[in-house]
């Protein structure tokens, strides 16, 4: 395979990621939904991960970005299942889950 | 490998826009799609292993949290589904603008790699980098993992019980 065609496979992959994290970052500053801003939060994370993929790739050290992925894939799913208990709390105190109503926990 | 790529990223690209703008069950759905296809881009870049772990966990658990948090929630009536529908449209018009420029900008800027070829894969395999060098990590993440779940049990506490224990 010709250089070329891998810088233009990296180049891919970089704007792939760069969509990835505005569409997140457009859906948690937009949003009034808490899990939609729990959505949004899971495409930044994926964005990152596929830029630590990218990264190990261009500087021929996969096995060290693999080791990064795996550590942040375990950090997400427990920071999801935790954020998914405290939306459902909201739900069950207010009858919604909008973000305005995290405003009641100031103070 | 680059029709691929571009297939896969282009496709990435519409499964992550749609995540954004559609119902909170579809919007679920959608992220799994998303999941799946970054899936594919690491194996092409060689990280199978990787991979692997977020097809099976990002893919299918954090989808089944999600659509399971999403069944313990009330639907909207029609009225309100309607108005949501009408009012996210107009929110998130100018979402799928700004990532057409940030990926235009980022495929744009990509000429600035300095990368003449593939390089060879790095000596030590994934389990001596994660059981080597990245001891530390593999501690962290057992500490954490315990935490969520006691988080888990203290947020899922039924309330009837604690009220009668007062």
């Amino acid at each position: 395979m010709t250089p070329a065609v891998w810088i233009e496979h990296y180049r891919l992959v970089a704007s792939a990621a760069g969509v990835l994290f505005v569409a997140g970052l457009y859906c948690i500053v937009f949003s009034r939904n808490l899990l939609r801003v729990l959505i949004g939060t899971e495409m930044l994370t994926k964005s990152v991960t596929l830029l630590l993929v990218l990264a190990g790739a261009v500087t021929g050290r996969v096995a060290l970005a693999e080791a990064f992925v795996i550590t942040l894939i375990v950090l997400e799913v427990v920071a999801v299942a935790v954020a998914a208990g405290i939306v459902l709390g909201v739900y069950r105190q207010h009858g919604a889950a909008r973000v305005r109503l995290l405003m009641e926990l100031k103070g | 490998m680059t029709h691929l790529t571009e297939i896969l990223v282009g496709l990435l690209t519409l499964a992550a826009l749609w995540t954004v703008q559609t119902t909170i069950l579809r919007a679920a759905i959608g992220l799994a799609a998303t999941s799946m296809l970054v899936t594919l881009l690491m194996f092409q870049m060689g990280a199978p292993l990787a991979a692997v772990f977020e097809l099976s966990v990002c893919a299918g658990l954090i989808t089944v949290v999600f659509a399971s948090t999403i069944s313990m929630t009330r639907p909207l009536d029609d009225a309100a589904r309607e108005r949501c529908r009408v009012r996210r449209k107009r929110r998130f018009h100018p979402a799928f603008f700004a990532a057409a420029l940030v990926g235009v900008a980022l495929w744009a800027t990509g000429y600035a790699l300095e990368v003449t070829a593939p390089p060879p894969p790095a000596p030590p395999a994934v389990r001596d980098v994660l059981w080597g060098a990245r001891r530390l990590d593999l501690v962290g993440q057992i500490i954490v993992l315990f935490v969520g779940v006691f988080a888990v049990v203290i947020l899922f506490k039924p309330r009837g019980e604690e009220e009668e224990a007062r």
